[in-house]
């Protein structure tokens, strides 16, 4: 939404790895959907964590900002993440 | 604003505890009904807070903002500003949050705090909090926010009585430090923080229990078979476990309308009780056990968590007919009765996704189809083993139209998902809440619920159709004494309609049957006795006879097919129309199955009637 992207370092949330954690740069989705996962605790700056998926690999689950959401692989492949060493 | 309050919401984040709260305030003296012109339930209550005082209580859904994007939050930001008609304005609030995710939750408060309304804060699920290892502290909390704050627990009854003595008090307008700009999402959540900070809030440890049982849940290979298993125990128990119940209660209506029976005069107001009222309501309220027990799993599945996981399951498959994961429990529950499945629907916020639910779950074969496929299949298919002592023809045969039901639900999804209710590709998001105890209490009061939700339909549409049908079947009058069932007004309307299912393979007596049966399915087996002159069902190797007599075994294949399509359910019509709001979707949907049953009866008839 805001915060220009280092395109060298962000990566997309879906290819972070289970167990692994990553900051939040942006949500590439429509204003709408974007609030309400705003809402759920993914804003930008936040940490999150991968956790476990559904067997088969669609939905997974990510852990941010003390609870957990599922979200659709194509959602989470539109929200920009980058490593937390980058802070 | 001054003096104790007298109506009083219940506002929060979903999950909080909202409704375990009201209910250990409202006990038994709560009911529920539909706020006007939406689909969303409101629940009231009154609380007697001492002998001689008393608050009525409004559960509202549950929100996480006041934007009013969704009906939810429409309603609830309606109701809180006096707008919504019928309801009276609060002049309290109850902020129900859960305290093991203060920081996320506390970014409600500056809405409903900016609304000037007196408001207790609770913090909810205080149990939780102290045993994973977090702390906050409530006069600071107070001091920030400037209105009271409660540590509760509200499932074991921990500090109920400081909301009680709040309920009693003298309350004000909140006074809060500083309030955020509430459009700006990020700033709302910045300010939480800091409130959360200076309360010195302690966020509990990681639940450890949820995650252990989500290794196994969600295992790749423990977790489907979990899913499988349960699946499987639900459909199992709803057919096998309830049938004693549903016998028992079978019983109880043969038997009171037996004793009744002997006590009126012989006539036309006897046949009219017995006959109209006393079967016909009757032979819908054998299927409450089965109702209340598939609620009763329901609610486990909800209230213990699990039911979270299932969606999650569950999402990949129905992805493929552009449906959801929340879609699959309703589906399933569809196997019993369509009712509770269209009501089950609500946990969809996807508009178009619930539209397209609601719109194929009376396609899964209902237990009321099972009175119909029995009778027709035991009169045309001889039982003979088709796969070893497993499985007879006559169930294969069933199996055949449990799938028959399946098919035209997924392929209408589809064709739907595909064209007027593709919803964008991914409004899939779901919270996993923790695993939790389901209490007695909150199964107990939810059974209740929609116990008396079924018993005043029973009560009013469908005794209305029972004595219409039986009005119908006994006029008009000739000498005073009722006309032959083909001289009467059912016999014209099935004579009206033979033209139009002559092509079916059905005379007017199926006809008569099928005209009866758009009240509810299971009727036509009660018509039809009537029409062939046979006296009750226990003598139904009669009725298979007279069936044999009058239909091709094409034209019975027929009347199963188009009673696998057709929507002849008026409480399944009744409540599509209350659930999207109007008549425009439940007319497109009898349209539809009703085409579709033609097509398919049509088909079916015309085609085995050249192999035969
Ligand atoms: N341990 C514990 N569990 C609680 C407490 N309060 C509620 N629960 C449980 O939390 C779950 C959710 O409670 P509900 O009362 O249904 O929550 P709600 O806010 O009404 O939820 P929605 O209707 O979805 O908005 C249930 O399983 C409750 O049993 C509590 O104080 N302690």
């Amino acid at each position: 939404m805001q915060v220009i992207v280092n395109s060298e370092t962000g990566f997309p949330l879906i290819e972070l790895a289970e167990g692994e954690h990553a900051v939040l740069e942006r949500l590439d989705l429509p204003e709408e959907f974007a609030r309400r996962l705003m809402e759920l605790g993914f804003l930008p700056g936040h940490v999150i964590t991968a956790a476990r998926s559904a067997p088969g690999g669609d939905p997974r689950v990510f852990r941010v900002d003390g609870s957990e959401i599922a979200l659709r692989r194509d959602t989470a492949a539109r929200l920009r993440v980058r490593p937390p060493a980058a802070v | 604003m001054s003096g104790a309050p007298r109506t009083v919401a219940i506002v929060g984040p979903p999950n909080s505890g909202k409704t375990t709260l009201f209910n250990r305030l409202t006990g038994l003296r709560q009911k529920v009904a539909n706020f006007p012109g939406v689909t969303v339930e409101q629940h009231l209550g009154t609380a007697q807070l001492s002998p001689d005082r008393e608050v009525d209580l409004i559960d509202l859904p549950g929100v996480y903002s006041l934007r009013a994007r969704s009906e939810d939050e429409q309603v609830t930001r309606n109701v809180l500003a006096g707008t919504m008609a019928g309801v009276p304005r609060p002049d309290a609030v109850l902020l129900v949050l859960d305290s093991t995710n203060l920081g996320r939750h506390l970014v409600l408060a500056a809405p409903i705090l900016s609304l000037g309304l007196p408001t207790l804060v609770i913090l909810n699920l205080a149990d939780d909090l102290r045993a994973r290892g977090g702390d906050v502290d409530t006069a600071a909390l107070a001091r920030q926010l400037g209105a009271p704050v409660a540590l509760i627990s509200a499932a074991k009854g921990e500090g109920v009585e400081t909301v009680i003595q709040f309920l009693l008090s003298r309350v004000s307008a909140p006074a809060p430090l500083e309030l955020p700009v509430l459009q700006d999402v990020p700033r709302c959540r910045q300010w939480a923080t800091r409130v959360g900070r200076h309360a010195g809030y302690q966020p509990p440890a990681p639940p450890l229990w949820t995650r252990r049982l989500d290794r196994v849940f969600l295992h790749p290979v423990w977790g489907p078979l979990i899913f499988a298993v349960v699946v499987v125990a639900v459909f199992q128990t709803i057919f096998s476990g309830a049938r004693p119940l549903m016998e028992g209660v079978e019983t109880l209506i043969t038997a009171s309308g037996g004793w009744l029976g002997a006590r009126m005069p012989a006539g036309v107001w006897k046949s009219l009780v017995i006959d109209g009222v006393w079967n016909g309501v009757g032979s819908v309220l054998v299927f409450l056990p089965q109702i209340l027990l598939l609620f009763l799993f329901i609610g486990i599945l909800e209230d213990s968590g699990y039911l979270a996981r299932a969606a999650l399951i569950a999402d990949r498959t129905m992805a493929r007919v552009g449906l959801q994961g929340k879609s699959f429990i309703p589906l399933l529950s569809a196997y019993a009765c369509a009712v509770p499945a269209i009501l089950a629907t609500r946990t969809i916020e996807n508009r178009r996704d619930r539209i397209a639910t609601i719109l194929i779950a009376p396609f899964m074969t209902c237990s009321a189809r099972l009175p119909v496929y029995t009778l027709i299949i035991a009169a045309f298919l001889p039982e003979r083993p088709v796969a070893g002592p497993f499985l007879g023809s006559r169930a294969a045969a069933l199996l055949g139209l449990y799938v028959l039901g399946f098919l035209a639900a997924f392929g209408t999804a589809r064709v739907l998902k595909s064209s007027v209710l593709k919803s964008g590709p991914s409004a899939f998001v779901l919270e996993m809440p923790s695993y939790r105890w389901p209490t007695w209490r909150g199964l107990g009061l939810r059974l209740l619920d929609r116990a008396k939700v079924f018993l005043r339909r029973a009560g009013t549409v469908i005794l209305g159709v029972a004595v219409v049908v039986w009005a119908l079947a006994h006029l008009p009058l000739h000498d005073g004494r009722a006309p032959r069932i083909e001289h009467s007004l059912v016999g014209v309307m099935g004579r009206a309609v033979e033209p139009l299912i002559r092509p079916l393979g059905f005379n007017w007596k199926i006809g008569v049957g099928l005209v009866s049966s758009l009240a509810a399915r299971e009727v036509i087996v009660g018509t039809l006795g009537t029409i062939y002159g046979i006296e009750g069902e226990a003598e139904s190797a009669g009725l298979q006879a007279a069936l044999r007599h009058d239909l091709t075994p094409a034209g019975a294949v027929a009347l199963l097919v188009f009673f696998a399509f057709a929507m002849q359910c008026t409480s399944t019509i009744a409540v599509v129309r209350r659930e999207t709001g109007g008549w425009k979707w439940p007319a497109v949907q009898f349209g539809y199955m009703g085409a579709l049953a033609w097509v398919g009866a049509f088909t079916a008839n015309q085609v085995l009637s050249r192999v035969f």
